[in-house]
């Protein structure tokens, strides 16, 4: 080979990791994001005690969505309505301007729309309103109104009531209901009510349990309390069954759980050095998952209750943590070690046409598909050292694929929200191992667990 | 004196024969015995014996006593072991097993023997003597078996772990010969750097290579088990080097 050839042909290499690394973008909004102005509501009576919690969870619904740019709220006037009422149309001075001087402003009488769509708020929306406790319930009454509009019939977007139990539970719960409300106007799917499953070490002594909390990080409590290592869980795409892998008995085994009963399903796990890494299918009929039943770990599936095992990849190497497109049902990437360091596979469910996504650089592991179909997440350590994983999207058709974190600590096991916009993952960014939501974009950085190490984080729609 | 003791005489006899003389007949005396035979001695009698052992049967290491009474012998001894004896004794003997003794007496009137016996029981052994504490399997495993040691994202047997695993091979024979129902784990881990989850895997690969090169070596397949807990149960929980290579291994431990 000349050494001309030679450099052609590095030159295309460089071409086609060029191409491979042009980004591929989720699309979070469409067009310019709309600033929303929220200032805190204030609770008649006993609601008051449960308002700092309700503008917090209002605030944060909103703020994390991405939709909208959040108007400071020190740039807010001091007459902040609390219902429609109490708007008051400025009124134009009645006396004629004189010649030279400029025209007279309208005089205020009170809260405007105006207040709020001028400088320095520039807001396009404002959400207002207030909360009571009335016959023991806590009521909200919530507006969303277009302050860009002139009259006040027309700026009106909606207006509702909302109730709840007399608790911070319930002020938070009529949150996340009236900011779900308002995502809905702008084409945003709320999270309110989706919850992520993950690990904690919190319960000390080495132990592993799997814990669930709201998507927002509130309600954190233990599924398991077996004292073993209980790891890897996986949710049915309909979020009524938990799967994962315990050393509960000694040897690892898969456990299957019903989220609707809190009770234990049958499942028959192989008995096996190595059985991990559990996936449902899109109908939530059958799990995929990884054993080293026949020798090597490779990807079975088999029923929901273990019957029906079949082997579905077949190599020498190491074969790990298939997951099933949940659009189709019928792709399935997985992490194989047959080319060397993991890399990120894909095969269809009969195991055939396997194809590599990555370009074989690091190592990539963790792949979670996006509702889509289309989109995977996963963690690499492209350009960096052993361990340092980096959260990526890639398009599977393209193969195109975008970076979210930049080397701030390990970012791992990414998981998307019901919503297709956000992605939990784990983190130790912040000097312990930690579970933490971003948009698709990498902003947004919110933490939501801090007791204890916690990884392995799984969005589910309920 | 003498005509007045012939007068008594008279008197005496006139007296006796007018007492007498109501009886018709008086018999005549009864002879007088013979006077004893002018016989040679008679010939001298044979040795006469009282022979026994008490008591008769004893277990091997006790003594039994001989007793034994001779009479008219001049020469006494008793086989086997003991010799020539008095008269009249005993003896205590220790035989190792069952012995019948013969006394012989000889004496003037000739030579008698007597025997008796002493059965010789063995009693049963003693139970074997304790033995010394066994080591538990644990015990076995943490001094005799080490860990073997592995490069990263490899479960290739490095050369010095074919070193390792060569002495476990033999410690793991010894082992199994003195404990037949053990059964050894053997564990698969990595370091912290890979992902959890393909870790599993790896550790998998580990203890699964492990456990072939041991079976080559002879080592029984059955009594092997492995287990990955990929990452999950460090020795080490540092970040570096030194720390990831004693986590990247395969140790062995007791099955439960």
């Amino acid at each position: 080979m000349t050494k001309k050839t030679v450099w052609i042909g590095s030159c295309v290499v460089v071409a086609v990791i060029v191409l491979a690394a042009q980004d591929v973008k989720i699309e979070l909004t469409r067009g310019d994001r709309a600033s929303i102005a929220v200032p805190d509501f204030r609770g008649a009576g006993e609601a008051q005690q449960y308002m700092n919690v309700f503008n917090q969870t209002l605030w944060s619904d909103l703020e994390e969505s991405g939709l909208y740019r959040m108007a400071p709220k020190s740039l807010y006037p001091l007459q902040v309505p609390q219902r429609p009422e109490d708007f008051r149309p400025p009124v134009m001075p009645s006396k004629p301007a004189r010649r030279g001087e400029p025209p007279p402003r309208p005089v205020s009488r009170g809260p405007w729309l105006t207040d709020w769509s001028d400088p320095p708020v520039n807001a396009n929306y404002l959400a207002f309103g207030y909360t009571a406790a009335q016959a023991g319930q806590f009521v909200l009454r919530g507006w969303l109104y277009n302050v860009r509009q002139a009259d006040l019939t027309n700026a009106q977007v909606f207006g509702k009531t909302y109730l709840a139990p007399l608790s911070e539970e319930g002020a938070r719960k009529v949150a996340h209901e009236f900011a779900a409300d308002i995502l809905k106007q702008f084409g945003g799917t709320s999270l309110a009510g989706t919850k992520i499953y993950f690990v904690s070490s919190r319960g000390g002594k080495g132990t592993k349990e799997i814990w669930v909390m709201d998507y927002d990080g509130s309600n954190q409590r233990p599924i398991t309390q077996y004292g073993s290592t209980s790891i890897t869980p996986a949710v049915s795409p309909d979020g009524t069954k938990l799967a994962f892998t315990t050393y509960q008995r000694g040897n690892p085994a898969i456990f299957v759980f019903s989220l609707e009963t809190g009770r234990r399903l049958p499942f028959y796990s192989p008995v096996s050095s190595m059985v991990a890494t559990p996936d449902f299918t899109p109908d939530g009929q059958r799990i995929v998952f990884s054993s080293s039943v026949g020798g090597w770990p490779q990807i079975y599936i088999a029923n929901t209750d273990g019957s029906g095992l079949r082997r579905i990849s077949y190599s020498s190497s190491i074969d790990m943590e298939p997951a099933v497109n949940p659009k189709t049902g019928t792709d399935i990437v997985f992490v194989s070690g047959r080319s060397g360091p993991p890399q990120i596979y894909r095969m269809n469910i009969e195991g055939a046409d396997v194809q590599r996504l990555t370009t074989g650089e690091g190592e990539a592991v963790n792949p979670a598909w996006h509702p889509n179909g289309q989109h995977i997440a996963f963690a690499w350590t492209r350009g960096y050292a052993p361990g340092n994983y980096n959260i990526f999207v890639m398009d599977v058709a393209t193969r195109q694929f975008t970076q979210l974190t930049h080397g701030a600590g390990r970012n791992e096991n990414p998981s998307w929200a019901p919503d297709g916009r956000h992605i939990v993952f784990s983190s130790n960014r912040s000097g312990s191992n930690q579970i933490w939501t971003m948009l698709a974009d990498g902003t947004q950085l919110k933490q939501l667990t801090t007791q204890g190490q916690n990884e392995m984080p799984v969005w589910a729609n309920k | 004196m003498t005509k007045r003791n012939i007068g008594v005489v008279l008197l005496t006899l006139s007296l006796f024969f007018i007492a007498a003389g109501c009886k018709k007949k008086v018999p005549p005396p009864p002879p007088p015995p013979p006077p004893p035979a002018e016989t040679p001695a008679p010939p001298p009698a044979k040795p006469s014996i009282q022979f026994s052992a008490e008591p008769s049967t004893i277990e091997r290491g006790n003594a039994a006593t001989l007793n034994w009474t001779v009479s008219d012998a001049t020469d006494v001894s008793i086989t086997p072991g003991v010799g020539t004896v008095t008269a009249r004794g005993s003896r205590q003997v220790y035989p190792t097993e069952t012995t019948t003794y013969t006394l012989t007496a000889k004496g003037p009137g000739g030579t008698s023997t007597a025997t008796a016996t002493v059965t010789v029981t063995v009693p049963p052994p003693p139970p074997p003597p304790p033995a010394p504490p066994k080591k538990s399997l644990s015990e076995l495993l943490s001094t005799e078996v080490q860990d073997v040691y592995f490069d990263y994202d490899k479960s290739d047997i490095r050369e010095d772990a074919r070193a390792t695993l060569t002495r476990n091979a033999d410690a793991l024979k010894r082992i199994f010969a003195e404990l037949p129902d053990a059964v050894v784990v053997m564990e698969g881990h990595c370091d912290e750097r890979g992902s959890s989850e393909y870790n599993l895997g790896l550790g998998d690969r580990r203890a699964t290579s492990a456990k072939e090169f041991l079976v080559q070596l002879g080592v029984a397949a059955d009594k092997l088990r492995t287990i990955s807990y990929g990452k999950e149960r460090p020795v080490c929980t540092e970040s570096n080097e030194d720390c990831w290579q004693k986590n990247r291994r395969v140790h062995f431990s007791a099955a439960q």
